[in-house]
């Protein structure tokens, strides 16, 4: 029990974000419109590659040394790029047809 | 954490990542939201790359880092540019994945760190509760990311027709009782930390991916967008275990805002279906329910359309109402159709499109088709409004829709897509439905509409009968 306190205590700040996270997560998108829903989804997949960072962060400090942190790592940077870069990508080629629309 | 460059990008990172998503969610701002969030991602990855200091020590091994990013740039790039409109949904989950499996290897990683820093000490003095929380969140990343990763390889699968659907008897309880054997053996390793920890983490990794592999199986291929939506909201969790783990705010921020957003946008989906996500999860569209609706309709009399009377009651209407489906996206009939909605118009025919919300294989499909080949905004009702206009509608002309237009849904509680809204194109005066064949679509089911009186069928290829109708109607 002692040491969930003092997790909580230590970790506040974060929890404090992840709670808000939550909150606006939800308001944000509440009144998206069906015909935007899988764009919106797409965008969001990109979004979710900041996981590159905790990639980049692994290869980085990865000394030259450790094979298996450096492959993985490798491999982690390259999964964790397609993720944002294709995400964003696939994201603008759905939205580029809908600005069209406007004309 | 002292006051850096790097933090002031993060925080920018942050606020563009909710910026960009609530401007992801209007129409007309919605592009420029996608640029928005992924300027603030370019912004966050170079700070990480050139500012990023762990005690004082900035990161190494940059050739390992730029030569990844160039090949999963390249690749991403080209895949994405190269994809038809149809495989979109394919793609976003094949992205999701490799999200869900770069967070996996994160977690592997760590993990072996710290077990092997674990067993240079030694082991009785026991854990820190800040190792303790560090291995929570490891392992905690390790399944919600392989999860994700193999449950979108299945979709992926699935969407782009390798994988059929597959359940067995007894399959929930099956999937029940893996998530529990997982996180038993996750509890034992996180609380006892034994000393074969490695072992224990690679069988939590197999069986993650597993059940991954289990959870999306029996879910009928129509589900797949709300899968991969909700597979897309697991990935953004697993993104936040990392930010966690390095005591990252942006990947927190990212990954907690995609993970309640994804859900919520799940959520949505399934309304747009009327249907529940337990409903969906449950796999009610899998191989139990085909047989019920299949074999005792069959017997039913079609009758079919030659293509030149069917242009012959098309030119002269006063209303006709196009019903886009998947097989308008498969034939990329979408230009065809523009050019056969000019020329109706052109001889004084009014011609509109009904949309269904979840008509091809994702909502919103049928609208970016018929963007991209500049079909006008305004001619695209959405299923309220063109329900209201099916009765003073002479001549509705179904594009490879099926599901969406199965009056079962209204009729036979025992379909599987029973209190699915549809169109109701039986209340117009006739129906032309383009097929390729009588194959039953997605859902596995028969449709009745196909055998009613006012209904005429037009099998082949959507872009082929199109364009032999035009030239038809040009000959008239």
């Amino acid at each position: 029990m002692n040491e969930i306190l003092q997790w909580i205590t230590l970790h506040q700040e974060m929890i404090y974000i992840v709670l808000l996270m939550i909150f606006v997560g939800i308001e944000v998108i509440g009144h998206v419109p069906s015909v935007l829903h899988t764009p919106l989804m797409s965008g969001a997949n990109a979004i979710h590659g900041v996981v590159i960072i905790g990639a980049i962060i692994v290869m980085g400090k990865a000394e030259s040394d450790n094979y298996l942190a450096l492959s993985l790592g490798f491999l982690a940077v390259i999964l964790g790029t397609l993720n944002v870069v294709g995400g964003f990508v696939v994201t603008d080629r759905m939205l580029e047809m809908f600005k069209k629309k406007k004309k | 954490m002292e006051f850096s460059i790097l933090t002031l990008c993060y925080l920018i990172a942050s606020v563009t990542f909710i910026i960009g998503l609530k401007m992801l969610s209007n129409p007309a701002t919605a592009r420029k939201g996608n640029l928005i969030a992924a300027a603030g991602m370019t912004l966050a990855i170079l700070g990480t790359i050139f500012l990023y200091e762990e005690e004082g020590k900035k990161l190494g091994n940059y050739g390992w880092i730029f030569g990844g990013i160039l090949i999963g740039s390249i690749i991403g790039t080209l895949a994405a540019k190269k994809i038809k409109m149809t495989a979109m949904p394919e793609m976003v989950s094949m992205f999701n994945g490799m999200g869900g499996a770069c967070a996996a290897l994160i977690s592997i990683v760590e993990f072996q760190h710290i077990s092997s820093a674990f067993s240079l000490s030694n082991q009785i003095a026991g854990l820190s509760s800040t190792t303790t929380g560090h291995v929570l969140i490891i392992v905690l990343g390790l399944i919600i990311g392989s999860v994700s990763f193999a449950g979108s390889m299945i979709a992926w699968g699935k969407l782009n027709g390798t994988i059929k659907d597959f359940s067995f008897k007894g399959q929930h309880i099956f999937n029940i009782t893996l998530l529990l054997i997982i996180l038993a053996l996750a509890v034992y390793l996180i609380g006892w930390m034994p000393a074969n920890g490695m072992l224990f983490f690679s069988i939590i990794l197999v069986l993650s991916l597993l059940y991954g592999v289990f959870f999306v199986m029996p879910i009928g291929g129509a589900d797949m967008p709300v899968v991969i939506s909700l597979l897309n909201s697991f990935t953004g969790v697993a993104a936040a275990c990392g930010g966690f783990l390095y005591d990252n705010k942006v990947m927190l921020t990212g990954g907690i805002l995609v993970g309640a957003a994804g859900t919520l946008l799940t959520i949505l989906m399934c309304k747009a279906m009327n249907r529940s996500l337990m409903n969906v999860l449950l796999g009610s569209f899998g191989g139990n329910t085909v047989s019920s609706g299949g074999g005792a309709k069959q017997q039913g009399a079609y009758k079919e359309i030659t293509l030149s009377d069917a242009a012959v009651v098309i030119s002269y209407a006063n209303k006709v109402l196009i019903v886009p489906g998947y097989g308008l996206a498969v034939a990329q009939a979408q230009h065809a159709c523009h050019e056969l909605e000019k020329l109706l118009e052109s001889k004084g025919v009014e011609v509109k499109y009904a949309i269904h919300p979840v008509a091809g294989r994702m909502p919103g499909h049928m609208n970016v088709l018929l963007a991209e080949a500049d079909v006008s905004y305004d001619k695209l009702l959405e299923m309220e409004q063109a329900n209201e206009e099916f009765n003073t509608t002479d001549v509705v002309l179904v594009l490879g829709a099926n599901d969406v237009v199965n009056p079962a849904a209204k009729t036979d509680p025992a379909s599987p897509i029973y209190g699915m809204p549809i169109l109701d194109v039986e209340l117009a005066k006739h129906c032309i439905v383009n097929k390729r064949s009588m194959k039953p679509g997605y859902a596995g089911i028969e449709n009745d509409l196909f055998f009613q009186p006012k209904t005429s069928m037009l099998f082949g290829d959507a872009k082929k009968v199109l364009q032999d109708l035009i030239g038809e109607i040009k000959n008239l």
